[in-house]
């Protein structure tokens, strides 16, 4: 199964972070806040007009926006 | 880490009062408390929380900057139970650092209802560094950990490495470590259950009804404000009146009668005008805090997040306006949770729009005063339109000279509800603050008004001839337009250094406390006058303190003279028009 961007995700599925391609101190954030290659990752829901999405990795729920999510890359389960 | 319950922590162990809430960053500055532990006294600081030590954005660099600066004899690194598994790794960034440490776990309470079962025993084994399981909230597990934290201040850290940024730099051997560690000492369920946070959000974050409902949340508080606060506040202003008609004028009647005047017309009316809105302040701050603690701040960042994006801000810009309806100066503070600089000055710049609790005050006393019971509340809520209708200007029109490509990413904290001793502690904190207020501006600012309105003695008191007479007959022609009159232009002067003032002037300026100056205000003005005053209460500089936060946050004059300038031209523009429409519609 090929990797896909995070933010091409539907609510509800889940999938493997495949790869984290973001820099500095926005990879630093990510990486404390739990994103690492080969967590599950679920995605609960959309913000409406394009705004942000909200993820889980284990515990932690986290809301980001899906510029972001684009650099996140993830293989579905 | 953020938004694991350091300063309920803090608050519990030196009894202070230290603002805590469901949000990530809710401490911007260094608060310290003594207490005696053992033999010794003990001083503690409470740290904001960070994501990891080579954080950059502001709060972060406070931390490291501190821990640079001074070594603690003791850290005591709170970590939340439930998210033990990811935060782990900064607690092994630390232990790099050879610090003298002492690990707290949390929120047991929530672990355990999630399931998660956490072998302490087994985890300090593993790290070699004494670990417990606490609530902070609760109380539970607290002696144990405060006896243990006795013990470990024997031992003193034996100091810092200076090679620390190149070890810090070690993801991946802090990666294989916590494998180790979490591996014999954690269990997590591999799905957790569908909890009561997940069902609330289905509905609270609903893709339709998110937003009616986040404005209807918004709308119910305000009208139980007003609701709950007139009555009270009218209470005590009649206990105001009782005192001084049966104690304070016949104890004062043997002193000279312009002293008299000082001390009664002067600042106990100006004072116990002000202080009528303790009950309202108090009120208006525990619905805060339910707000703050629930958890539902985030959840607004999510809903308006897009509608933000838009105007050049971010989710946060406007958690920090909904704060600023409390005081803009948290909210001011809070902006540092943000690491593009151009970002945080688009949002320090919308932020004093934010109708904050001091100009609460003078609306509910006009409104109460000029409007029917029914239209009162109404006119409130309009007056918070305009407050957001003058930040989103704002962000509109410099959002292209303060471009910025921050990347939003937050955590989302289940919802939890504050206990009694944490709204009592709020409670009590703002009343605080607000005397403390009191003591240092509106008594001057009373004072001051007194002497303006007295001198010089030739003059008939409150007339043209006065100092503020002769101010108000100066400043005329720039507020005639607006249709506000001289006094209310002497209050507005004096609005400048705190709003809380703008009242207790009024009462000064008129001779008249509480209802009776309700009285006076509705004989002399219209509503199209009351409210264009209103409007530029509303949008000119908030206050003083503000002015400073924005300095020294900013560390910019300039931009803090820009703020100022644009706002004035703003509230002068906005009541202009609104005062010339209205009346053209025959108003």
């Amino acid at each position: 199964m090929p990797a896909v961007a995070l933010s091409t995700l539907a609510a509800g599925e889940t999938a493997t972070i495949a790869a984290i391609h973001t820099e500095g101190p926005l990879h630093q954030r990510l990486l404390a806040m739990g994103f690492r290659t080969g967590k599950l990752i679920e995605v609960i829901r959309h913000a409406r007009f394009s705004g942000p999405l909200q993820v889980r990795i284990g515990t932690t729920d986290i809301l980001l926006r899906r510029n972001e999510a684009e650099k996140i890359m993830v293989k579905k389960s | 880490m953020p938004n694991t319950g350091k300063s309920t922590l803090f608050n519990r162990m030196t009894g202070s009062s230290a603002r805590v809430g469901n949000w990530p960053g809710i401490t911007v500055e260094l608060l310290t408390g003594k207490i005696l532990l053992g033999s010794d006294m003990v001083e503690i600081v409470d740290l904001p929380g960070i994501y990891d030590l080579h954080g950059f954005s502001e709060d972060e660099q406070v931390v490291r900057h501190f821990l640079h600066d001074n070594v603690p004899d003791l850290a005591l690194i709170v970590l939340n139970a439930t998210q033990i598994e990811r935060q782990l790794s900064l607690l092994l960034q630390l232990k790099q650092l050879n610090l003298n440490m002492v690990v707290l776990l949390n929120m047991a309470d929530e672990a355990r209802k999630f399931g998660i079962t956490i072998d302490t025993a087994k985890m300090t084994e593993a790290l070699g560094i004494p670990i417990f399981l606490l609530s902070a909230k609760y109380g539970a597990g607290y002696n144990e950990a405060l006896q243990s934290v006795t013990k470990a201040l024997r031992y003193t850290t034996p100091g810092m490495a200076e090679h620390l940024r190149d070890q810090l730099e070690q993801d991946g051997h802090i990666e294989r470590e916590m494998a180790r560690v979490l591996q014999h000492s954690v269990q997590v369920p591999a799905r957790l259950p569908d909890n009561l946070t997940d069902q609330l959000d289905r509905l609270m974050l609903h893709p339709w009804l998110g937003l009616p409902i986040f404005f209807g949340i918004m709308y119910l508080l305000f009208q139980a404000i007003f609701l709950f606060g007139q009555p009270l506040q009218t209470g005590v202003n009649d206990l105001f009146t009782w005192l001084r008609d049966a104690a304070i004028t016949p104890l004062l009647s043997s002193l000279p009668a312009a002293l008299q005047g000082l001390l009664l017309d002067g600042i106990y009316n100006g004072v116990a005008t002000v202080a009528a809105f303790i009950p309202l302040i108090v009120l208006f701050f525990l619905f805060m805090a339910i707000v703050e603690d629930t958890g539902y701040l985030s959840r607004a960042a999510f809903l308006m997040d897009a509608l933000m994006a838009k105007m050049g801000l971010d989710g946060r810009s406007f958690v920090m306006l909904l704060m600023g309806f409390g005081c803009n100066v948290p909210a001011l503070m809070g902006s540092r949770v943000m690491r593009s600089r151009n970002l945080r000055l688009l949002t320090m710049l919308v932020i004093p729009f934010s109708l904050c609790s001091a100009r609460l005050q003078v609306f509910v006393f006009i409104t109460a005063a000029l409007f029917s019971p029914k239209a009162a509340p109404l006119v409130l809520f309009s007056l918070y339109l305009y407050s957001f209708g003058a930040a989103i200007l704002t962000a509109l029109v410099f959002k292209r000279y303060l471009p910025n490509s921050e990347p939003f990413v937050l955590e989302l904290p289940p919802y939890r509800f504050p206990t009694l001793r944490q709204m009592a502690l709020r409670g009590w904190h703002e009343v605080y603050h607000f005397i403390h207020r009191a003591s240092k501006f509106i008594v001057a600012g009373v004072v001051l008004v007194w002497l303006l309105t007295h001198l010089p003695p030739s003059a008939a008191p409150a007339s043209a001839d006065t100092l503020a007479g002769i101010i108000g007959a100066w400043l005329h022609p720039l507020f005639a337009p607006l249709g506000i009159n001289e006094q209310l232009t002497i209050a507005l002067i004096f609005g400048f250094v705190a709003k809380e003032i703008v009242i207790g002037s009024l009462a000064v300026i008129y001779g008249l406390g509480g209802e009776a100056l309700g009285g006076a205000l509705a004989h002399q003005l219209d509503w199209v006058q009351a409210y264009s005053f209103m409007l530029f209460t509303l949008i000119y500089t908030p206050c003083l303190s503000a002015i400073a936060t924005l300095r020294s946050e900013s560390k910019n004059t300039g931009f803090m003279l820009f703020s100022i300038g644009w706002s004035l031209a703003l509230a002068w523009v906005l009541s202009l028009a609104f005062y010339q429409g209205a009346r053209s519609l025959g108003y």
